[in-house]
C-alpha cells in the first residue's frame, strides 16, 4: 500500500493590544479583541469557509476513500467559539464524516514541552478536553507538537502520555541518507512511530505553488502525480504536512489552489497506486523501519529546521525565563481569568514576533507579525507580563492567606 | 533697548529645548521693558505676543543688493551636506524628511525678488534652510533699521545674524545653548563645528548656558574666555505640581526621561540600574523616550536579564511627561555631555529627588541634587539605592530643591542678559 496523509495545521494566535507601561498595575485585559476577531473574520472568508466545504465535497464524492487530518490549536477553537461558530459548525461537520482525523497538541500553541513536563502535560490534557467537548467526545490518538517541534525527549513525554504516534519535520540533517517516506520510531520508547513531513513536496504546493520565478511553476496535478510516481516503489508512505491557511490565504483564491487541489484527488487514483490516509491508519498498517535519532529538538520553522525562530536571542530567552518562572505559583491559583491568560500568554507566536533573523527568513516573520520590530514586540510582551506576575503574586498571596 | 532676535523655534511649536529657552528669555526681557523683533523661520500664528514676530516666509528678498549675493555665494556651499540631521535619531530623521518633502515649495519667484517658504522644522532640507534664513536676515536687517543690537540663538541661526550684522554694522550677540561637541562628541559634523566657530567669532560677544559651556566654547572653538559670559537657564514656573495621577505597580520607580542618544548617556543608567536590581529587586527602572540607541538599549536589557523590572515607553508626550515625573522616586540623567539640561527641573516640581551627571550645566544651579561623574556607575547604582531607602536624604532633597527652584527666574536671568546688551554697546569701538 501506498499512502498520502494530508495533515493542516490550523491555528491562530491571541495577538497582544498595545498595552503600556502606564497599563502596569491598571489594566488587566491584555487581547487585542478587534484585530484578533478582524483576522479571523478575513481568513474564515478565504480560507477556513472555503476549504471545509471543499474538502467536504471530496469527501463525499469518493466516499471513504479521502482523508484529511487537522490539528486545531486551543487558542483556534477559543476564538471560533468567539467569533466563528459558523467555522467552528463547518469543522464539526468534517469530523462527523469519519473521514478526518483529528490530533492532539498544546492548548495555547506552546513551547511548554522545552521546558517543563508537567505544563506540557498539563496543557496536552486540556486540549485534549477541549476537542472531546467540541467533537462529541473525539479522543485523538496522535500527537503534533507545536510548529512541528521534535527531540529523542519530547517524543518519550509523548509517549508516556499514551500516543501511539507523533508528527514531526523530515528535516535534512536528522534523516541524512534517509527517505520522510517511511515510518520511523522514537529512539527512547519504540512503542512511539514517527511521521515526517517530506518538505519538499508539502513546499512545492504550501510555499512554491504562486510563485513565478519557480521553474516548475505553474503547478499543475499532472506534474504533481509525475513527482509522487517517480517515488521508488518501496517508499510507502508520502506525509504532506503544511499550515492551513496555505489555502486561500497564502496561496490566493486567484492562484488556482483550490482548483489544484479539488483536481488532485481524481488524479491520483487514475494515474498512481497511492490512496489518502490518516496518521492513525498508517500506523496500523505499516510497520516502523527503524529508529530516528533527534537529541537537540527540531521543527519545520525557516532553512534551520531548528527553534531560533522562537528562542536564542536575548530578547526571546528574557521573554521566555520570565514567563516560566511563574509556573509553580500559577498552578497554586485557581481563577479562571489567570488560567486563561497564562496559557495564551505561553503561545509561540509571541516569541516568533521576537526574532532577529532578518537577514534570512526576516521577511517571512515581517510578514506574520503585527509589530513594526521585534524590539516593539518584546516591550509589548514585557509590558503585559510585568503586569501578569503583579496579578500572580496578588493571587498567591490570597490563597496562601487561605 | 530694541533687540532683533533670531531664533529657530518658539512655542508651542517646539521640538526642542531651544525653543523653550527662547520663550522664558523673551518673557523675561519683556519684563524689563524690552522691545524684540523675534524671527523665526515660520510664525504658526499662535505665538503670544510678547514680542514683534517676524516670519521669515514673508520676507522678500531683493537678490539686486550686492552685499546679499556675497552671503549667498558664501553660504550654498552648505547645500552639499544638506543630509545633514543634526539633532534628530533616524527615526524622527524620518518623520521630519516627510514633511519637508511634502511642505518646502519655493514660492513666488519674480526676477528680482524670492520669498522662501521655510518648514521651520529640522530635515534634510536643513542646510539650505538656514543658508535662506541667513537671506533673510540680511533683508530684515536692511528693512529694518530701528534696532540697536542683535541675539542670534545656536547655529542654526547663526548665518542669519552675521548676515544682519554685516548689512547693518550693529553688534552680534551669538547665544550657545548646545555645541556640536555636545550632540556628537567626537565625531563631529565639520559644516555644522563650522558654523558655529563662524558665528562665535563673527559674534561681538557670546553668551553660554553654563560654565560647562564656556569651556568648550572657549578650548574648542578658540575663543577667548572674556568674550564670553555664562547665562544660565531658568524655569517659567517654579511651582510644586500636585499630581492627582497615581502609581499602579506596589514598586518604587526610577525614571531616565529623554532622547536615547548618545549625549544623554543612556547605557550608564541601564548597567546601574542592574547593581541596583542584583542588591534589591523591588525597584521598576523606566527608560521614557526615542533615539537611535533605544533599540541597544533593549537588548541589553535582555541580555542582563532584568526586562521584568526595567520598562521602555517609547516616546511621551504631553500629560505622560507629567504622569511620568510624578510617579517617579528618583530621576536620573546621566548625560555625557549637557550644556544645561531643564529636564531635572521638571523632576524637582514634580518633588521627585535628582540624580544629575557632573557633566551637565544644571549642575551648576542646583545645589540639592545628588551628581556623579556619568561614567561612575557605581556612585549613580549608591545613590539610586540611597534616595530609594533613607528617608531622610530624599527628604531633604524635595524640600531643599523646590526652594532653589524658585531663585531660578527668567526675570533675573534677563536683567543680567540687559547688562550684556549694554557692556557690549558700550565697549563697541
Amino acid at each position: 500500500m501506498r499512502t498520502i496523509c494530508f495533515y493542516f495545521q490550523v491555528h491562530q494566535p491571541y495577538r497582544i493590544k498595545p498595552y503600556r507601561f502606564f497599563d502596569i498595575g491598571e489594566d488587566h485585559y491584555y487581547w487585542d479583541d478587534f484585530s484578533n476577531r478582524t483576522i479571523i473574520r478575513k481568513v474564515a472568508q478565504k480560507c477556513y469557509l472555503p476549504m471545509n466545504a471543499l474538502l467536504l465535497e471530496l469527501i463525499q464524492r469518493y466516499q471513504g476513500k479521502f482523508k484529511v487530518t487537522f490539528s486545531l490549536s486551543g487558542t483556534f477553537l477559543d476564538q471560533m467559539e468567539a467569533y466563528a461558530p459558523d467555522v467552528l459548525e463547518s469543522f464539526q461537520r468534517l469530523v462527523a464524516t469519519g473521514q478526518v482525523e483529528l490530533l492532539n497538541e498544546t492548548y495555547g500553541h506552546a513551547l511548554a514541552s522545552l521546558k517543563s513536563k508537567a505544563e506540557f502535560t498539563d496543557m496536552v490534557q486540556k486540549h485534549q478536553e477541549k476537542i472531546s467537548r467540541l467533537f462529541n467526545g473525539y479522543t485523538p490518538k496522535v500527537f503534533r507538537n507545536t510548529e512541528l517541534i521534535y527531540s529523542d525527549k519530547i517524543g518519550e513525554m509523548v509517549a508516556d502520555m499514551g500516543y501511539e504516534a507523533i508528527l514531526t519535520e523530515g528535516a535534512k540533517h536528522i534523516l541524512g541518507w534517509k527517505s520522510p517516506n517511511y515510518v520511523y520510531h522514537n529512539s527512547l520508547n519504540p512503542k512511539l512511530k514517527v511521521l515526517l513531513k517530506n518538505f519538499r513536496l508539502s513546499d512545492d504546493i504550501a510555499f512554491r505553488f504562486s510563485n513565478k520565478t519557480w521553474e516548475d511553476y505553474p503547478l499543475t496535478t499532472d506534474k504533481f502525480i509525475n513527482w509522487i510516481n517517480a517515488i521508488p516503489k518501496e517508499e510507502q508512505t508520502l506525509n504532506l504536512f503544511m499550515d492551513y491557511e496555505t489555502f486561500g490565504e497564502h496561496q490566493w483564491a486567484e492562484t488556482g489552489i483550490f482548483e489544484f487541489m479539488r483536481a488532485l484527488p481524481e488524479s491520483v487514483f487514475k494515474h498512481s497506486d497511492f490512496s489518502f490516509s490518516t496518521p492513525s491508519e498508517i500506523i496500523s498498517q505499516v510497520s516502523p523501519v527503524g529508529a530516528i535519532h533527534v537529541p537537540t529538538p527540531i521543527s519545520w520553522a525557516d532553512e534551520e529546521r531548528d527553534l531560533t525562530a522562537w528562542l536564542g536571542n536575548d530578547l526571546q530567552d528574557e521573554a521566555f525565563d520570565r514567563l516560566y518562572e511563574l509556573e509553580d505559583q500559577v498552578k497554586k491559583i485557581n481563577d479562571p481569568d489567570i488560567q486563561r491568560d497564562w496559557k495564551y500568554l505561553q503561545t509561540s507566536d509571541h516569541f516568533y514576533y521576537m526574532c532577529t533573523k532578518f537577514f534570512s527568513d526576516g521577511s517571512v516573520h515581517e510578514y506574520f507579525s503585527p509589530y513594526d520590530t521585534p524590539y516593539d514586540a518584546f516591550i509589548n510582551y514585557m509590558n503585559v507580563l510585568s503586569d501578569f506576575v503583579l496579578r500572580v503574586k496578588e493571587k498567591v498571596k490570597e490563597v496562601e492567606k487561605v | 533697548m530694541k533687540v532683533l532676535m533670531f531664533g529657530w523655534e518658539f512655542p508651542p511649536h517646539i521640538s526642542g529645548g531651544l525653543g523653550t529657552a527662547c520663550y522664558g528669555l523673551v518673557k523675561g526681557l519683556a519684563y524689563h521693558n524690552q522691545d524684540i523683533i523675534f524671527v523665526v523661520p515660520k510664525l504658526w500664528g499662535d505665538e503670544e505676543p510678547l514680542a514683534d514676530f517676524v516670519n521669515a516666509s514673508d520676507i522678500s528678498i531683493d537678490y539686486r543688493e550686492r552685499k546679499f549675493k556675497k552671503i549667498w555665494k558664501n553660504l550654498t556651499y552648505l547645500e552639499v551636506s544638506s543630509f545633514l540631521v543634526p539633532y534628530l535619531g533616524p527615526e524622527e530623521y524620518q518623520k521630519f524628511t516627510d514633511y519637508a518633502i511634502h511642505d518646502r515649495t519655493d514660492v513666488d519667484e519674480s526676477i528680482f525678488t524670492t520669498k522662501y517658504e521655510f518648514s521651520g522644522k529640522y530635515g534634510k532640507n536643513l542646510m539650505e534652510e538656514v543658508s535662506r534664513y541667513a537671506l533673510t536676515g540680511a533683508q530684515i536687517a536692511r528693512d529694518r533699521s530701528d534696532f540697536e543690537i542683535i541675539h542670534a540663538h545656536d547655529w542654526l541661526s547663526f548665518p542669519a545674524g552675521i548676515a544682519a550684522k554685516e548689512i547693518s554694522g550693529k553688534p552680534l550677540i551669538a547665544h550657545v545653548h548646545a555645541t556640536e561637541y555636545d550632540r556628537s562628541g567626537e565625531s563631529v559634523n565639520k559644516p555644522v563645528y563650522d558654523i558655529e566657530r563662524a558665528g562665535m567669532h563673527a559674534a561681538d560677544h557670546i553668551l553660554a548656558v553654563s560654565q560647562l559651556t564656556k569651556n568648550t566654547i572657549v578650548k574648542r572653538y578658540g575663543i577667548p574666555a572674556e568674550k564670553v559670559s555664562v547665562l544660565h537657564n531658568a524655569v517659567l514656573d517654579a511651582s510644586i505640581i500636585k499630581s492627582k495621577y497615581e502609581k499602579k505597580v506596589p514598586e518604587k520607580i526610577v525614571t531616565f526621561l529623554g532622547r536615547i542618544t548618545f549625549q544623554k548617556g543612556p547605557e550608564y543608567f541601564v548597567e546601574a540600574a542592574k547593581k541596583v536590581l542584583d542588591r534589591d529587586p523591588n525597584v521598576r527602572f523606566v527608560m521614557a523616550g526615542s533615539g537611535d540607541l533605544l533599540n541597544r538599549m533593549i537588548d541589553r536589557v535582555a541580555e542582563l536579564r532584568m526586562a521584568s523590572r526595567f520598562h521602555f515607553t517609547g516616546f511621551l508626550k504631553g500629560d505622560d511627561v507629567d504622569h511620568m515625573y510624578a510617579i517617579s522616586d528618583v530621576y536620573v540623567m546621566p548625560s555625557v555631555s549637557e550644556p544645561f539640561g531643564i529636564s531635572p527641573l521638571e523632576a524637582v516640581r514634580h518633588n521627585t529627588p535628582v540624580i544629575i551627571s557632573k557633566q551637565s550645566g544644571v549642575a551648576e544651579v542646583l545645589i540639592n541634587a545628588i551628581k556623579v561623574d556619568f561614567w561612575d556607575i557605581d556612585a549613580m547604582a549608591d545613590a539610586i539605592f540611597a534616595l530609594l531607602h533613607y528617608k531622610g536624604i530624599s527628604q531633604m532633597f524635595k524640600e531643599l530643591g523646590s526652594q532653589e527652584l524658585k531663585k531660578l527666574k527668567w526675570e533675573h536671568v534677563a536683567a543680567k542678559l540687559v547688562t550684556v546688551y549694554e557692556k557690549t554697546l558700550s565697549t563697541r569701538p
